[in-house]
């Protein structure tokens, strides 16, 4: 039963009275059911407010500022506002906290302690705008030796092949289902990835009908509700991949509640309208490796060996052995995502305190599969806080091919971050499912901010790269010397196999 | 390898699953089965099956595939249409995440068969493991079906979000058929965790045997039909007596609520 009690809010919405013209288009922007007009003016239930921004953003007098609660709760670093905040809630509901987006708690970044290498004097640098810099990275299983023989003198290279995804830049977005976001947010990824020539996952939702056209640019995600996976899904798309765990909630299954599965969703679930998704925790046909050895051979037989099957898992203590069995069962590509990922809905209690941080887990995972001798067998993609180029390329000189990108996907496409997609009423039209809300958001709009958004980290990654005089990102792969540690913890360099600055 | 394949007719054709005595690799063996689905060939004999996994993986159409021996586990997973007759018992996973079409196992069927099944359906004529049935659901005309005819072990149902399941808890001896006095029809923990579609076993089910959010409900007239059309199908390929299986009564088991969690979180913002 809920008890509630009456605290502080978080924000306060200030309306300048001298400039609003009551035309209420603030309270219909609203989602959260903080402002109305009550006759004579706008009020405000601040304690509401969830700092998104809307109505600020959208008031034509430009009269609404959203601030900091001014009821200050007396300062304590044990129980911290926070920390009374969780208390007060939960005292009045009873009920696991759910959030959204990656954890907001102020973990240090081990990206913003890691320097790039720069060319000087002996090695020269390229220009990048008018000298080639590859971007282009394949995701899949690499050949361990090429061999090359003279035919009536011409050269013959054998190799064995196998399937690849080839990515234009080392760029992936993430699992985000149809669900999660909305329809015009899914359809904008899809459609920067066709343009970008990059791949975005399905999440696990399964693959609207209407998206079938982008095949080739969608990794399929499998995961333990196997929602929406049919032979279609499997054969027609650019690769597969099984997903075990996730870095805002590792460890924890997945739950679409039932207000969410309207018609659209339904469909592409191919689940009743109204019932809850459950995504159990575990997959119930995998208790170990040689269980997910059988998943992965299942998943290959079915798509005709025709494209790489991935294998995602959240960022855990022991990620380099599971790593080492997943490439061993059969993986092409290893997703790592890390505990700062996103999520459309987790407990907040997983969200803010299970995992480790992506940098160490792709560097002792790229560590151990070289010393185990089966790196090539398998690409990385590493993500879980990747927020921008400089994240990317160091993240790939500990270790990645490529990056996995979902919450910096949603900001360029007007994300405020306000942690609320769990509760279904984005007010920017991305992860919601109601059609008004839904409308907001701009397909083409979208589109075109993301195309720009990965053009730019493309560029970025092309200047640093010319920078280290390095003309591939293939050629960046672990190369670990091209980085130096200048944070406070000597043991996270030797983790990371990185020098400190200076040696 | 066209050593292994012995055309019968335009439409028949049977292949030889091993090879100088020893079973040939499942990629091999998939990969006949394959070529000879995309020949077109309507009806497809495996022999000398020997525990060969992913037979019939994600295949689609209407082939009739007719398998001697023991097909090994994932036995026509994310498949979508044919009709595979297995003259021997399945192992581990059979029908896993199947989409249409129908599995029909003489003999036994062991742990999770029909995981997260959403469409076709499956009959066993034996006896089943753990974790039968789990995790199934519907859409629109697809409603998985999964019939055994003998025991079953715990957690049969788990997750159910659709579809039917059903345990008989007969067993059969050179052409008698008679109730399994030896074991339960299922185990402990049955339908835990069910939301949805509906369970029927054969005989009394103890409530204390239920697993979460799983409740004993009325048989309703519609039910009636359902049952009635299950157990058809099943005495039609196993040759069962309708009248033995209709001596007991039934217990229909489904879902409390389809809101198992509902109010188990709170989505207020901190």
């Amino acid at each position: 039963m809920h008890v509630r009690l009456k605290t502080a809010p978080r924000f306060k919405v200030r309306i300048s009275r001298e400039v609003c013209r009551h035309c209420e288009r603030c309270t219909v922007n609203c989602t959260f059911g903080v402002l109305s007009h009550n006759g004579t003016e706008i009020v405000a239930e601040h304690d509401k407010c969830v700092a998104c921004q809307r109505c600020a953003i959208m008031c034509p007098q430009q009269a609404i500022s959203i601030i900091p609660g001014d009821i200050h709760y007396a300062p304590h670093s044990t129980f911290n506002e926070r920390q009374r905040m969780i208390i007060y809630e939960q005292a009045s509901s009873g009920g696991v906290l759910l959030s959204g987006m990656g954890t907001d708690l102020p973990y240090m970044s081990i990206f913003d302690d890691l320097l790039l290498d720069a060319c000087q004097v002996t090695n020269p640098s390229i220009d990048p705008l008018r000298e080639p810099v590859e971007t282009l990275t394949y995701i899949g299983r690499k050949p361990k030796s090429l061999r090359v023989s003279q035919v009536n003198g011409s050269f013959i290279v054998e190799k064995e092949t196998f399937p690849h995804v080839v990515l234009q830049t080392p760029i992936t977005v993430g699992h985000m289902s149809l669900g999660s976001i909305s329809y015009p947010a899914m359809t904008a990824i899809l459609r920067a990835c066709k343009e970008v020539g990059i791949m975005a996952g399905t999440g696990e939702g399964g693959l609207h009908p209407d998206f079938y056209q982008y095949g080739d640019h969608v990794n399929s995600e499998v995961a333990s509700g196997r929602f929406g996976v049919e032979p279609k899904y499997l054969k027609n798309v650019a690769a597969l991949e099984i997903k075990i765990g996730q870095g805002a909630k590792p460890g924890h299954g997945g739950h679409l509640p039932g207000e969410k599965v309207n018609k659209l969703i339904a469909e592409t679930r191919m689940i009743p309208v109204g019932t809850d998704a459950l995504s159990p925790y575990p997959h119930h046909d995998i208790y170990s490796i040689e269980d997910l050895q059988q998943l992965i051979g299942a998943l290959k037989e079915a798509s005709r060996y025709k494209v790489p099957v991935g294998v995602k898992i959240a960022a855990v203590h022991n990620s380099a052995p599971i790593a080492s069995g997943i490439v061993r069962a059969g993986a092409d590509f290893v997703t790592l995502d890390g505990f700062k990922g996103g999520t459309g809905a987790s407990p907040r209690v997983i969200r803010d305190h299970a995992g480790i941080p992506i940098e160490t887990a792709v560097a002792s995972v790229d560590q151990r599969l070289r010393e185990e001798g089966i790196r090539h067998q398998a690409s990385i993609i590493a993500g879980g806080g990747i927020r921008y180029a400089a994240d990317i390329l160091k993240i790939i000189a500990l270790g990645a091919d490529a990056v996995m990108l979902g919450q910096a996907v949603l900001i360029a496409m007007g994300c405020r971050a306000c942690q609320q997609c769990h509760r279904g009423l984005c007010p920017w039209g991305i992860a919601t499912q109601e059609p008004n809300l839904v409308s907001r958001l701009d397909t083409d709009i979208s589109t075109q901010r993301l195309v720009n958004l990965f053009k730019a980290w493309t560029e970025e990654i092309k200047e640093i790269l010319g920078a280290l005089g390095i003309d591939s990102i293939e050629s960046l792969v672990g190369n670990r010397d091209r980085l130096r540690y200048i944070g406070p913890n000597p043991k996270i360099a030797e983790i990371l196999d990185v020098k400190h600055v200076g040696e | 390898m066209s050593s292994q394949i012995k055309k019968i007719s335009e439409t028949e054709v049977a292949i030889d699953a091993a090879r100088n005595g020893s079973p040939l690799p499942y990629r091999q063996l998939n990969a006949l089965i394959h070529e000879m689905h995309d020949e077109g060939f309507e009806v497809i004999h495996v022999k000398n099956v020997y525990g060969q996994r992913f037979i019939c993986a994600g295949m689609e159409g209407n082939t009739t595939v007719n398998i001697y021996g023991t097909p090994g586990n994932d036995l026509g997973v994310f498949m979508e249409g044919p009709t595979i007759n297995v003259y021997g018992s399945a192992e581990d996973q059979a029908g896993n995440t199947m989409n249409g079409g129908k599995i029909i196992i003489h003999g036994n069927a062991w742990d999770v068969t029909g995981l997260a099944a959403r469409g076709g359906s499956i009959f066993v004529k034996g006896n089943g493991g753990y974790r039968i049935g789990i995790h199934m659901k519907e859409y629109k005309s697809k409603r998985p079906v999964i019939v055994y005819g003998g025991v079953a072990k715990e957690f049969f149902g788990e997750y159910m979000a659709g579809g039917l399941l059903m345990a008989l808890g007969l067993e059969e001896d050179k052409g008698r058929w008679r109730d399994n006095t030896e074991h339960p029809v299922v185990g402990e923990s049955l339908a835990t965790g069910i939301h949805g579609g509906v369970i029927f076993i054969r005989g009394r089910v103890d409530v204390k045997s239920l697993g979460v959010g799983a409740t004993i409900s009325e048989i309703t007239s519609k039910d009636k039909r359902i049952l009635d059309t299950a157990i058809q199908e099943f005495c039609k390929h196993f040759g069962a007596p309708e009248h033995l299986i209709y001596q007991k009564q039934f217990t229909k088991i489904m879902a409390g609520s389809a809101r198992p969690f509902a109010g188990f979180y709170s989505s207020n913002p901190i």
